[in-house]
């Protein structure tokens, strides 16, 4: 309930924007953490879509979710420029640390952890991002283990 | 009287602490009764000495770096504010070999000025590339661009005032400009740090592209993997709009132009232009095919200007300097300078931006100072996810774009990542095909079904299958001649210059 009215507003903020949908999307997921399936037949009769054409798009960007996220979401960068300095021995790391796979989220609700493609520090990897805005260079196991740990201690 | 410094909030800076040395330099000089003044700047993109702060002394900017929270005390203590002595100094700034020797043109504010400052903007030459655009028609304004030789920056190199004049010369009841800021390429940064750094010269750069096109609305479709950039950019935006450098009467002259930051959703292939425009429409970005051209038939079907960040940022110095002083740096047909990015295992990382004209090798040791891991540098990958792995036989190639086309390379959008000989090249190989499978806009079946194939080859290769290479090259061939766009067409570089530079991480598995 709650949610609907706050993409209410959303669409209404929004709506008669050019090209509307990529920045209402945003913004639900800015401030519901994902974009929740009941959300779709409101967007789509606002826009003046198909409901399929929404779903479209909301699948079709890694970066949109469709179901809630773990308390924080933790993004470790697997492309190239991270590889050369060892992101990959990080990435199973991460996942035995967490016992989850990448896009999936902890048993205890603590942690979503996504692969991403570069961050754009590409001179000081392995990179990870947590949440939208804390980023941690020059990660190692022994570094991530205490941000997790960090983390977890926090409410 | 107060003592000025100036640390980064460069987002690669504060991923490596600026924030807790700010934090700490304020509780330090508070407790001593220090009078001290912070200023945020852009980085200076020497990025193996981050955090680097620099402390304004009688005798210019002096830098401290790499500095940890935990230094400020014995900073302060060794006499930091009058530029004092310590293990940590580097020195007056702008003395430092790696910025000495480089040509700032399009980042050359970047680092310097407090990014969101529109009296420090001012004072280094800001806005006067769009004051003399003002005053010319819109065709003087593409002649300039063209004169200038400037090249889109993004990767293409396509020649930015034909583009521009295309535009100028369609008529439509709207044309727009679009900033393309995705820069989803591995092993790049220079687009994040002038969004981040300097974003005035961006939003300057596409006014004046406005002016030169008659477009009066503008987008820039930034990744959503820059949560730092989107904050500068709508900062400046609005800033501009106060100061009459955006908005209805451009510095009063009448002339309109309206700018706004939307956020991209992570697909590496929204890079591509067309997918970009897709993508600001509202739609999933799946490549366009070309013909129409958007200079023709672009956003919401009216003719559009899409550049780079870098090709924008270049803009408003070409005009404030004139088309003769751009084009007089370079090599060859590669005119101006171009913001290399040193990546990936390498000593000293960061931004270098230099004419075209020097070497794979000078760049990575002069510059880089070699490997990070002290072993020897094995291959480098030039250009993005979609460029080719260089050996060491190809490091003597010129920085230029007509040079690495010879060798089956690209220069792209400058970034370079190197690996020392620890690197599996099979496995990089192996890679380049998933990422195209995962990254794929799912258009052409070369490139969906291609890429995935390619996976498995590359599987089956190192279980030692017989005959998996030469199917690995037909396959490459099907990508590089059968793609709609260069995703699917270029996955081949790095796939083949993996298999015909370093055969022996291939055949091994080969009996
Ligand atoms: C798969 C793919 C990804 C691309 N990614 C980017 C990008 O992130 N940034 C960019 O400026 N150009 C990118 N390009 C190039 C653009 O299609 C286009 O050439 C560029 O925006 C034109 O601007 P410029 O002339 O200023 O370089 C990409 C191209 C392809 C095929
Ligand atoms: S080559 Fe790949 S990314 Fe490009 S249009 Fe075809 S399917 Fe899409
Ligand atoms: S490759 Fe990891 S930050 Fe760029
Ligand atoms: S990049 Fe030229 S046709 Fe795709």
């Amino acid at each position: 309930m709650e949610n609907l009215s706050t993409i209410e507003r959303i669409l209404a903020a929004k709506q008669s924007l050019p090209g509307a949908l990529l920045p209402i999307l945003h913004d639900i997921q800015d401030a519901l953490g994902y974009i929740p399936p009941d959300a779709v037949p409101s967007i789509a009769r606002a826009l003046n879509l198909s409901r399929a054409e929404v779903h479209g798009v909301i699948t079709y960007y890694h970066y949109f979710r469709q179901t809630p996220p773990g308390r924080h979401v933790v993004r470790v960068c697997r492309a190239e420029a991270c590889q050369s300095v060892g992101c990959e021995a990080l990435a199973t790391h991460v996942q035995s640390a967490l016992a989850c796979e990448f896009h999936a989220t902890s048993a205890d609700g603590d942690v979503t952890l996504e692969a991403v493609y570069c961050l754009g520090h590409c001179a000081v990897g392995p990179n990870i991002q947590i949440d939208e805005t804390t980023l941690h260079a020059r990660m190692t196991p022994e570094k991530f283990d205490r941000l997790l740990a960090e983390l977890r201690s926090k409410p | 009287m107060s003592t000025t410094f100036y640390i980064p909030c460069d987002s690669t800076a504060l991923a490596l602490g600026a924030d807790a040395v700010a934090r700490s330099l304020v509780a330090e000089s508070a407790q001593r009764q220090l009078d001290v003044t912070i200023v945020r700047n852009g980085s200076r993109g020497l990025f193996w000495l981050e955090p680097m702060i620099e402390v304004v002394t009688p005798g210019g900017r002096i830098a401290y770096g790499p500095v940890a929270a935990t230094d400020i005390p014995s900073l302060l203590d060794a006499g930091l504010l009058t530029g004092g002595a310590h293990a940590l100094c580097l020195g007056p700034v702008e003395d430092i070999p790696y910025l000495k020797r480089q040509q700032r043109i399009s980042l050359r504010r970047v680092g310097v000025i407090d990014p969101l400052s529109v009296e420090d903007y001012l004072a280094h030459g800001g806005t006067l590339g769009l004051r003399r655009a003002l005053d010319m028609t819109a065709a003087e304004i593409v002649k300039e661009v063209t004169d200038s030789g400037l090249r889109g920056r993004g990767g293409a190199a396509f020649p930015t005032g034909i583009k521009w004049n295309t535009v100028l010369n369609a008529s439509a009841p709207q044309k727009y400009i679009v900033c393309n800021a995705d820069e989803g390429d591995s092993g790049t940064f220079s687009d994040r740090m002038l969004m981040e750094g300097d974003p005035f010269q961006l939003i300057e750069g596409m006014a004046i592209a406005a002016l030169a096109v008659g477009a009066t609305q503008g987008y820039i479709y930034v990744r959503s993997e820059y949560p730092h950039a989107i904050v500068a950019l709508n900062t400046a935006v609005v800033k501009a709009t106060q100061n009459g450098w955006l908005g209805d009467s451009l510095l009063g002259t009448g002339k309109r132009f309206h700018l706004e930051v939307r956020k991209a959703a992570g697909a590496y292939v929204c890079g591509e232009e067309t997918a970009l425009l897709e993508s600001l429409e509202g739609r999933r970005g799946i490549v366009r095919a070309k013909p129409p051209l958007p200079a023709i038939s672009g956003l919401f079907g009216q003719p559009t200007v899409i550049n780079n960040v870098i090709t924008f940022a270049s803009v408003p110095d070409i005009l404030a300097q004139g088309a003769a002083a751009y084009q007089s740096f370079g090599s060859g047909r590669s005119r101006g300078t171009l913001p290399f990015q040193l990546t990936g295992n390498i000593k000293q990382g960061g931004l270098v931006e230099v004419p075209f004209g020097l070497t794979l090798r000078e760049l990575l040791y002069d510059f880089g100072g070699g490997s990070l891991s002290g072993r020897p540098l094995r291959a480098v990958q030039v250009g993005g996810p979609l460029g080719a792995y260089m050996p060491e036989s190809q490091f003597d190639t010129v920085l230029d774009y007509e040079a690495f086309a010879a060798v089956n390379a690209v220069l792209g959008h400058g970034g370079i990542v190197a690996f020392d000989d620890t690197v599996d090249m099979l496995k990089q190989a192996r890679y380049a095909m998933e990422f195209c499978a995962i990254e794929s806009c799912g258009k052409c079946t070369p490139c969906r079904i291609g890429s995935t194939r390619g996976v498995e080859v590359i599987d089956r290769l190192k279980a030692d299958q017989p005959g998996q290479i030469e199917l690995l090259r037909d396959l490459c061939d099907t990508l590089q001649n059968g793609s709609l766009c260069a995703m699917g067409s270029m996955t081949p570089y790095p796939v083949l210059s993996a298999l015909n530079h370093f055969p022996e991480d291939f055949s091994r598995r080969q009996t």
